[in-house]
């Protein structure tokens, strides 16, 4: 109960009493499905060392799947639910159609994942990119979800609170990962994927997992996105989109977490911030980003956690990461 | 039963035959060493051997089992581990990570088990952070165990490989010029610590070797390459004063 209490309350306001501007929340809201698909690509990119260029695909699986489900059954299952609050029916139908996506989604990585992880480098990179259009295409040519015109008639299910819930979620769930035995062979692979192999690491299987949770996750913030701006068309995820998810984690560190969601939150915050500049603005943010990759090739945390950068004194009880640092 | 046995083994790359009809058999325990001039297919051998490739001819056996062909990971949980001649770290891991990942591939690991943090993997997790330290402990690598494995020096980096494939409890051992780059004395350190394993674990050591002193000193059988073909199999007090094995490294008289 107390879940639906923060819920009502922090879809109007952040801190009872402090009243946001709705263009303020917005932005707060995308930062945070940014942050999902920032953590989420970073396990396959960052830590697996493979480079996909095709998360705006599954996230594009998981946005129309997860649509699909509430638009068509949406009534079935607050009927089904109506002993629930307001609240409780909208979180439980929210939930239903993430369930859906992110599966979608998982089995979408794991189709796309088994033929194209065989390759390496800049052949993987091509072919993901290859995926993630054909899935759109496929897409922009289904009727039921709108085809050409969009998708249209969604319910606004997703607020704050959910979407900065599946961000500490994607959060626990990829750095639990990175730290345990399976997130050792995961980096192994990214150092030297030969030696890995001939230490007993089944490569193949490691590569195929990350990237059906790094897909999972994906859709589960495409079903989230959706929610949010309650309508849904193909050009939001294009090849263009994936490439602003590797921008976000290349400016955070490939290999940090809290990287990851400092790329995510900056990347929205420096588009935003310059749009006083106008027609200069995406100029500027080329022009940051070339300095950035002059001065910090690695990005800003490189391969660091954040915690790891304070006085030790400072960060009792916390884990160093896997990555050494 | 031989541990691991060669019979015609044969490896060609388009028109270039790596490796030509090369037998022997590897007993447990034994230290075998495998020599000859550079571009011999040693390391050709290693990689057949390893199942980086598939040799084009012949049957590889491990324990009477064939392993011809099958990947790499699976012929490393069936005991056969190696060492590269080219330094193969994973250089951007701490020293005692390096040798927890070849843990890995005798260790059961769940997803869901990590990602809940059940209490059998976290006592997995400590037996195997317990375990590492050990065989650092073994190979005076201990006190470095937190260093990025990048940051070693050239000799210790040689030793953390060989430790890293002594992790994942190899029946087989294949060093792939182990004594490359060290100084006399580290030579002989390394010598000491071949022999010690071997003793200690019992396990059979293939050898790739230039440094003859390492390979006359502690291998029990020598076996001679030269383009790509066997010249000369046998102790190494007979090897070196075999004529065919004195031409190939010092050119026809």
């Amino acid at each position: 109960m107390a879940l639906w209490a923060a819920n009502g309350l922090l879809s109007g306001t952040l801190v009872p009493g402090v009243q946001i501007s709705p263009y303020f929340l917005q932005v707060l809201c995308l930062a945070g499905i940014n942050i999902i698909l920032a953590v989420s690509l970073n396990l396959i990119n960052g830590f697996t060392g493979q480079f996909s260029i095709g998360h705006a695909g599954f996230m594009a699986i998981g946005a129309y799947a997860s649509a699909y489900v509430t638009v068509t059954f949406g009534d079935k299952i607050r009927a089904a639910l109506a002993f629930l609050p307001q609240g409780g029916r909208d979180g439980a139908l929210l939930l239903a159609g993430l369930a859906v996506g992110g599966a979608l989604a998982a089995i979408a990585g794991f189709l796309v994942g088994v033929p194209s992880l065989r390759l390496r480098g800049d052949y993987l990179a091509i072919v993901t990119l290859g995926f993630g259009e054909i899935i759109r295409v496929f897409i922009l040519n289904i009727d039921a979800v709108g085809g050409a015109r969009g998708f249209t008639g969604i319910s606004k299910l997703a607020n704050f609170f959910w979407i900065y819930l599946f961000a500490a979620i994607t959060i626990l769930v990829v750095s639990r990962i990175v730290r345990s035995s399976f997130g050792r062979t995961l980096i192994a692979i990214r150092e030297d994927e030969i030696a890995a192999e001939a230490m007993g690491v089944d490569t193949t299987r490691s590569k195929v997992i990350s990237f059906i949770v790094s897909s999972a996750l994906a859709g589960i913030a495409g079903g989230l996105f959706g929610h949010y701006l309650m309508y849904l068309h193909t050009n939001s995820f294009t090849f263009i989109k994936s490439i602003e998810i590797i921008i976000m984690i290349v400016i955070g560190g490939l290999g940090s977490i809290t990287g990851s969601v400092l790329g995510a939150v900056l990347y929205i915050g420096l588009t935003e911030g310059l749009r006083e500049f106008a027609q200069y603005r995406m100029v500027l943010f080329s022009f940051l980003l070339v300095v950035l990759m002059i001065v910090r090739p690695q990005g800003i945390l490189g391969h660091r956690e954040f915690l790891t950068l304070l006085p030790k004194r400072w960060r009792l009880g916390v884990d160093a990461p896997p990555a050494g640092g | 039963m031989a541990l691991l046995e060669l019979s015609g083994v044969t490896m060609r790359f388009g028109g270039l035959i790596a490796v030509n009809d090369v037998s022997f058999q590897v007993e447990p325990g034994q230290l075998y060493g495998l020599i000859g001039p550079n571009g011999a297919g040693k390391t050709t051998v290693f990689n057949v051997i390893t199942g980086v490739y598939t040799p084009t001819q012949g049957v590889i056996r491990l324990e009477g089992e064939s392993i011809g062909g099958k990947r790499t990971g699976r012929i490393t949980r069936h005991g056969v581990a190696r060492t590269f001649q080219n330094i193969r770290l994973f250089s951007d891991m701490t020293v005692v990570e390096n040798v927890k990942v070849a843990f890995h591939c005798r260790q059961a690991a769940h997803l869901g088990a990590a990602m809940l943090r059940t209490k059998t993997h976290a006592a997995e997790e400590d037996r195997v952070d317990r375990e590492s330290r050990e065989l650092l402990k073994i190979f005076h690598l201990d006190r470095l165990a937190e260093e990025k494995a990048r940051n070693l020096p050239y000799g210790s980096q040689r030793r953390l490989e060989i430790a890293r494939a002594m992790a994942t409890s190899p029946r087989l051992l294949l060093l792939d010029e182990p004594a490359a780059g060290m100084n006399p004395q580290e030579a002989n350190e390394l010598m000491d610590l071949i022999r010690w394993i071997r003793d200690q674990y019992g396990m059979a050591i293939l050898l790739v070797e230039h440094n003859m002193k390492v390979v006359m000193g502690i291998c029990e059988t020598v076996h001679v390459l030269d383009y790509g073909s066997t010249i000369a199999v046998g102790p190494p007090a007979k090897i070196q004063k075999d004529p065919k094995v004195i031409e190939a490294y010092l050119g026809g008289a």
